[in-house]
């Protein structure tokens, strides 16, 4: 049977003043995986994720979802970013913030009304985050605050998920509860695409990798490619992970 | 003329009602679009394009020679918005950071500005004087035509702002998050950076190039004092900058040399100093008071949690314990005992003290994370 792929990517190029930070980067996302992107800090993991997107122009390369180029298929990809990369002081409440994960398919001008208004509680729900709808931002914890990343783009209702370090700083609770989601949403046949740190994680969390330093040093299933040699390949040291199977 | 001759001056007095509903008008947008700014943590922005604006209005003067206040804020909107306009590319294409290029063009056409006025200033040509009212404003030259005009501008921005709210709160509070979502950020965020253009603009003739942002500024800060959402916010710093604007300009006309900018900004700022102090949940004030309060029922919970610890040994919970046991421990005091005896935790009798069951049910359940106080 032939691969499905969800994302491909073409000859991505991106630098920042004469740097590279990504050199030449192909790379076929199959669809229905649940993909972790790994690499030591600066590999450009971050990067990758935000020129797919068209938040970062760059210089060469193009990115096609199903197919079709990725502004004709923007409705199918959603998006988790940082949780750091917003003021969380914003004067507004978390059930509003999800709300915002309705905009792309309301378009222009149009408000958001009570179906959207269910499907954001129904997202809130999801992430356990629904008795907390009419807290303020800042009012939430750093985990509460990534749950409710989550739960916007999940109303977006994507095909496609793009997260970027959704586990940076959040505790046992909110971890176990964004790899449940993780997993339901690779059950719905939905493709998930991850930036990671916690290497230890990898074998359990995901079942497809990439390694990313600059350039792409490997992309394939876990259990074929997750071993000492990209490792070090990647991080330039020997790093001894004991892969559980 | 006093402040009440004032308030029965301003129905019927022409020109004191055309500077009033003006100064009103300004204050309205000004803190509309202020909240903008200051969410986008864009404050130094107005200040810049009000500099910025200084230039243009020495040129537009110098081309035409006329004195004519509308072509002069032309020249004003067009070199505030290339200062805007620059101030990007500087971010955007060199490693200074934004409050450098903030810096840097504010000086650089205000230093040119003055240049041009002083240079104005010195021709042989009597037209010249009072090209210097915009530097703090003259609210005393607002004519009906002006107040019409800003009321124009004013109902052309609540209408904007009502079409793309959505798009607003998007791009302010996530715009990489707008990006991915199809909108194009690129063109609301010139929408807004327009209008905040076109606001200062307005405000030059009253306010002045060098007070102007306080006007963008001052209400938005105070706003964001008293409210959580952003609507409320948004017409919070409106309804402030609104009465700024008249409260100041009462206070200017019934006092002789004092003038109405200024006079607005200092009204603006007791609103943000009031607000910083008295605002129930961000006011420094409250917050001083509910960490006392803190402080006293930590003491009194430690106090409570200590006591459970020698109860909870005990089959018999209610079983009398002496007050002398508590000497060793530190938070202990005579007050908390008998607050904690107020609240019915504990019972005192003597020398002996015993804990009640909802004392016991409360201390049991002090330190547990998972029970939500809501």
């Amino acid at each position: 049977m032939e691969t499905k792929y969800a994302v491909t990517v073409d000859d991505l190029t991106v630098a920042y003043n004469y740097k590279p930070v990504l050199w030449d980067i192909d790379l076929s996302i199959p669809e229905g995986v649940l993909m972790a992107i790994v690499g030591p800090n600066g590999a450009g993991k971050s990067t990758l994720i935000k020129s797919i997107l068209g938040i970062i122009n760059p210089i060469a390369g193009s990115v096609s979802v199903y197919g079709k180029p990725y502004d004709k298929q923007r409705k199918l990809v959603a998006y988790v970013p940082q949780k750091g990369s917003v003021d969380w002081d914003f004067p507004t409440t978390a059930l509003d913030v999800v709300m915002m994960g309705t905009y792309g398919s309301l378009g222009w001008i149009k408000r958001p009304g009570s179906t959207q208004k269910k499907a954001a509680l129904e997202a809130l729900e999801k992430v356990g985050m629904l008795p907390f709808k009419g807290r303020q931002i800042s009012q939430l914890s750093g985990g509460q605050q990534q749950r409710i990343f989550l739960a916007r783009a999940l109303v977006q209702n994507a095909s496609i998920y793009f997260m970027d370090e959704p586990f940076q700083g959040v505790d046992a609770t909110t971890e176990i509860a964004i790899i449940n989601i993780l997993k339901e949403l690779r059950k719905a046949g939905k493709t998930v695409v991850v930036v990671h740190h916690d290497l230890q994680t990898v074998p359990e969390y995901f079942d497809w990798v990439t390694f990313l330093n600059v350039k792409k040093i490997a992309t394939g299933p876990v259990k074929e490619i997750f071993n000492d040699d990209n490792l070090t390949k990647t991080y330039g040291i020997n790093y001894k992970v004991s892969v559980q199977q | 003329m006093s402040l009440q001759e004032y308030f029965s001056l301003v129905f019927s007095d022409y020109t004191l009602r055309t500077i009033t509903i003006g100064t009103a008008i300004l204050g309205a947008i000004c803190g509309m679009l202020g909240s903008f700014a200051v969410l986008r943590k864009q404050s130094l922005l107005g200040d810049a394009i009000s500099h910025a604006s200084l230039p243009g209005i020495a040129i537009a003067f110098l081309i035409t020679g006329t004195k004519d206040t509308n072509v002069l804020l032309l020249g004003a909107l067009i070199s505030g918005l290339i200062g805007a306009f620059w101030i990007r590319g500087i971010v955007k294409n060199t490693h200074l950071k934004t409050d450098t290029a903030l810096g840097l063009i504010l000086s650089v056409f205000f230093g040119f500005g003055m240049l041009l006025l002083t240079f104005i200033q010195k021709m042989p040509n009597a037209n010249q004087s009072g090209l210097d009212k915009f530097l703090f404003g003259q609210a005393a030259t607002l004519l009906i035509s002006d107040v019409w005009f800003m009321a124009i501008v004013t109902g052309i921005c609540l209408v904007v702002l009502f079409l793309f709210w959505k798009e607003f709160k998007l791009l302010l509070f996530d715009a990489d998050y707008a990006k991915t979502l199809g909108f194009n950020t690129k063109f609301i965020d010139a929408l807004i950076t327009s209008f905040i253009v076109l606001a200062i603009v307005l405000g030059l003739q009253t306010v002045g190039v060098v007070l102007m942002s306080a006007m963008l500024l001052a209400p938005a800060a105070a706003a964001r004092q008293w409210t959580n959402s952003l609507s409320t916010m948004i017409i919070l710093a409106a309804i402030f900058g609104m009465l700024s604007g008249v409260v100041g300009t009462g206070i200017s006309a019934s006092q002789s040399n004092l003038s109405t900018g200024p006079v607005i900004v200092l009204v603006a700022a007791i609103f943000v100093v009031f607000s910083f102090i008295f605002s129930p949940s961000r006011g420094l004030l409250f917050r001083q008071i509910r960490f006392l309060k803190n402080r006293r029922d930590l003491k009194l919970h430690k106090t409570l949690s200590f006591m459970f610890d020698l109860v909870k040994t005990h089959e018999d919970k209610s079983h009398p314990h002496a007050v002398k046991i508590l000497n060793n421990f530190q938070g202990y005091t005579r007050g908390t005992l008998k607050k904690l005896e107020e609240k019915e935790y504990i019972k005192v009798e003597g020398k002996m003290w015993s804990m009640t069951e909802e004392g016991y049910q409360f201390a049991g359940n002090l330190y547990n994370q998972h029970i939500e106080n809501e």
